[in-house]
């Protein structure tokens, strides 16, 4: 199986505290990883040491084996890195269909071709195929503000998947959600993983929704790995209920 | 958004013919004010690019009408160059300037921009004050020429005005294409949220410097045309307070509407010689119209059409869902219910 | 060493005025997020309508006390009331190009209210120099230093040994925990509007006599007072103090030493370094603030 992304001992030090104190763990081709941990537990900070928002104190990570440590989070994207915030992060100005292009956009040709090239840079038939993809059809043409808060939510991890990415990060995608959208959103992105073999790491909070949708799971806590395997596995571990129940 | 582009384009080639005829009965000073108003509009078109679609504040659009003006007076007069070529070089140079007076813009936003710009602008100004030897200090640089293109003379006051409105057309579709292309996308994605553009691969650094140096190609190109308009200029016009009066006629258009810059300059620059019977008292009555527009509405006049506009189009929307589907809240931000309902 | 030594006392002297200016600045920001732009024209006025009120009829004295009062009626009480608090909604933008239309306002009416010319303004301190050191050092700007070192020194004691001025200062500090422990904080922004303006007015009475009362005045009064705001620390008293006095010596060292025709792009040019380097400031802390 091919290694996506691996993550080779990475440590991020703030002053004293030790936020994320060497932590490795790889992600394989096709299989949807949740990262789990109590609250301060570093996964935050791994994140945005994985997605350029921060650069490491020590350690590496590699997507395809290539190294990607301390890339701009731009540069990260076109290489195939793409991600969702924990907050809700759509642009409320423009349509659906014009977020969508957006997010494909920039992995289309170099600067001086999308000046030059057609308006939607040849986004608009995989916009609505995504639009389709997630059911938002009859918003299409709806400026992206004035969306509910779930439909948002699924404009927001569409947006992650529009320029067909090698990896997918997802920040609490089930932060704010109520539960009717929440079945609708895990069942989207099975889908996508299933169909477009697309892969991903998940940090959530919500056990049922991480432990129903991922195929393996990384607990951290305190800033290391506590525990690794599948939902049962992980779930059955005494070191983990000991950190989630422990204090 | 297709009909809405068609709408521009449609606006623009009704507005053209009646711009090219109806001013023809004009005197040379009637025809000096349009000229002014389109002059005015590209150098507000340009800082409507930088700070409307991009967000990037910027005190410095009057320096760059000064740096257009200034470089297309000396390559004129004192060089004895045609004007076109001139015009090229000094929207080129304004282009360059705007770069590097972008490169702040990477480490500082909103008002900590807006004060370095408006000292780039000071600068500006005292350099035109004070170089002598290039600008003519307070003396200034007179008998700047208007051009003659292929032998025909586009010097009178009629045959220039119509000068300056095909450069204001093309500058106008040239900058339709941009915001229309995925760089005006980008562009309104940098000022919509910058983080969430940058994890989509909008390259912030590269977008940030080319909304500044485009903004302030536009703003130089206006400064070419306004001193061959004007044929005399010294440093006053340049002074802060003419960058204060740009950004505030691209508020007051309506920041991000298309033809906002075209409606703020008609107010800011046209009006006031309209009003001229009125004496000093138009600046007052001006500053206290922008100030009341701003209380009123932030987005300007062209913001409150459209402010209009979207209620409407919203109103007709939630209504379809209504009637589509009862149960579903058309809130547009998250409620405390539906926060709370993940644990 | 003569000349340094008269420089160095009028560059204090421009900076106690400096000081004055940037300290209500940086007060009415820290309340409001007023990025007040028509600072340099809050400086300017109230000369002016002393001035107008004399010219009205009115015996000096009297022409003082009604030109303060209408001044801070209008541009303390007034300007808060009638302008920030609708604007504020809007966010920071807004608010301080509303503030650029008023500056342009006040501007333009005192141009043609008034004068387009420079008129005398009745100084309360004579001509003439004391030696010091040896050096001729000019009388009024030992008073100009004086008095606003004194109104700044009183606004200091207000604001640490009075229960109001502690108050005012906790509010400008974090608004919205001093709403949440039952301070009444529209009160106390009022405060720092009415300070602002009372500041503005001292620093007006000192300035005119010197520079004629002109409404071009606010310009350079104005840039002076952002740059020491900033240079100083966007959201502390004692960095605008600093900073006041800093950029009143660099501009009056700068115009003897560096290029008279340039004065005014040295402080600029530290402004910049400032904000790229250390835009929280030289005494600042970081803005937790987003804006």
């Amino acid at each position: 199986m091919t290694r996506v992304l691996e993550v080779n001992s990475v440590k991020k030090h703030f002053g004293g505290v030790k936020a994320v104190d060497g932590v490795s763990f790889h992600v394989d081709e096709g299989e949807i990883l949740g990262l789990i941990g109590p609250n301060g537990c570093g996964k935050s900070t791994l994140f945005n040491c994985i997605l350029g928002q921060l650069t490491p104190t020590e350690g590496t990570v590699t997507l395809d084996g290539k190294p990607i440590t301390g890339l701009y989070p731009a540069q990260l994207n076109r290489l195939g890195v793409s991600r969702t915030f924990q907050l809700l992060q759509v642009f409320p100005n423009l349509s659906v269909r014009e977020n969508l292009i957006l997010a494909g956009q920039e992995h289309k040709g170099t600067m001086l071709q999308r000046l030059f090239g057609p308006r939607d840079a040849g986004l608009t038939v995989d916009a609505d195929r995504m639009i389709a993809f997630f059911k938002l059809e009859h918003l299409a043409d709806q400026k992206a503000g004035g969306l509910s808060y779930g439909q948002q939510k699924l404009l927001d991890a569409a947006m992650a998947f529009m320029a067909g990415p090698r990896l997918v990060l997802l920040d609490e995608p089930a932060g704010g959600v109520n539960l009717t959208m929440l079945e609708n959103l895990k069942e989207r992105l099975q889908a996508i993983n299933r169909e477009l073999g697309a892969t991903f790491v998940v940090i959530e909070h919500n056990m049922d929704f991480v432990m129903s949708l991922c195929s393996r799971v990384v607990v951290m806590a305190e800033g290391k790995v506590l525990a690794e395997g599948t939902p049962a596995a992980v779930r059955a571990n005494p070191a983990v209920i000991e950190a989630y129940l422990g204090h | 958004m297709s009909r809405k582009l068609n709408t521009d384009l449609l606006i623009i080639l009704i507005a053209v013919p009646i711009l090219w005829f109806a001013p023809s009965g004009l005197k040379s000073y009637g025809l000096y004010v349009v000229s002014l108003w389109l002059v005015m509009s590209i150098a507000a078109m340009g800082l409507n690019l930088t700070l409307g679609y991009a967000g990037l504040t910027s005190l410095a659009q009057g320096a760059f009408l000064g740096i257009g003006a200034y470089a297309t007076a000396i390559l004129t007069v004192k060089a004895g160059w045609p004007l076109p070529a001139a015009f090229l070089v000094s929207t080129g140079l304004s282009f360059l300037v705007g770069v590097v007076l972008g490169f702040p813009a990477l480490r500082v936003k909103h008002h900590y921009l807006a004060f370095v710009t408006l000292a780039f602008s000071v600068v500006v100004f005292l350099v035109a004050r004070n170089e002598q030897w290039l600008t003519g200090g307070v003396y200034g640089l007179a008998n700047i020429p208007r051009p003659v293109l292929f032998g025909t003379d586009l010097g009178g006051g009629l045959a220039f005005y119509r000068t300056v409105l095909v450069v204001t057309l093309a500058l106008t579709l040239v900058m339709w294409w941009l915001l229309h292309s995925p760089w005006g996308r980008a562009f309104q994605a940098l000022r919509e949220n910058p983080l969430r553009a940058a994890s989509l691969g909008v390259d912030i650094r590269a977008y940030t410097l080319l909304a500044f140096a485009i903004g302030s190609a536009f703003g130089g190109a206006a400064g070419s045309l306004y001193a061959p308009l004007v044929e005399f200029i010294d440093p006053a016009p340049f002074a802060l307070s003419a960058s204060f009066v740009l950004l505030l006629t691209v508020v007051a258009g309506g920041a991000g509407s298309f033809f906002g810059p075209f409606v703020g300059a008609f107010f800011s620059y046209m009006l006031p010689e309209l009003l001229r019977a009125t004496g000093g008292w138009y600046l007052i009555i001006y500053a206290a119209v922008v100030l009341v527009l701003v209380m009123v509405s932030p987005t300007g006049l062209l913001g409150l059409i459209d402010r209009w506009r979207d209620h409407q189009s919203q109103r007709r929307a939630a209504a379809i869902r209504a009637a589509a589907r009862p149960t579903l809240a058309s809130a547009d931000k998250p409620t405390l219910e539906n926060q709370g309902a993940a644990p | 060493m003569d000349q340094f030594l008269q420089l160095i006392v009028a560059g204090l002297a421009t900076g106690a005025i400096y000081a004055l200016a940037a300290i209500g600045f940086t007060l009415v920001w820290q309340t409001s997020q007023t990025i007040n732009f028509a600072q340099g024209e809050f400086v300017m006025l109230p000369a002016i309508l002393v001035l107008t009120a004399a010219h009205l009829g009115l015996p000096m004295g009297v022409a003082f006390i009604v030109g303060s009062v209408a001044f801070v009626l209008l541009f303390g009480f007034g300007f808060k009331r009638f302008l920030v608090e609708p604007m504020q909604r809007h966010g920071v933008l807004p608010l301080a190009i509303a503030t650029m239309a008023l500056s342009v306002l006040i501007k333009e009416a005192a141009k043609n209210g008034f004068s387009a010319e420079a008129q005398p303004f009745p100084s309360l301190v004579p001509d003439g120099s004391v030696s010091v050191l040896g050096a001729a050092v000019s009388v009024r700007d030992i008073a100009i230093f004086v008095v606003a070192i004194a109104a700044i020194l009183g606004l200091q004691a207000f604001i640490t040994h009075t229960r109001t001025g502690r108050t005012m200062q906790a509010t400008a500090q974090n608004p919205t925990v001093a709403r949440i422990l039952g301070v009444p904080v529209e009160r106390m922004i009022l405060l720092t509007f009415l300070i602002n303006a009372a500041l503005a007015l001292i620093a007006s009475y000192l300035i005119s006599p010197v520079y004629l009362a002109k409404f071009s005045n606010g310009e350079t009064i104005g840039l002076a007072a952002f740059i020491a705001a900033i240079v100083g620390g966007f959201n502390q008293i004692r960095g605008a103090l600093a900073g006041g006095f800093l950029i009143g010596l660099i501009d009056n060292l700068a115009a003897a030493y560096v290029s008279s025709a340039y004065r005014t792009a040295v402080p600029l040019v530290v402004l910049v370094v400032v904000i790229l380097v250390k835009p929280e400031g030289l005494l600042g802390r970081k803005e937790e603030r987003t804006v």
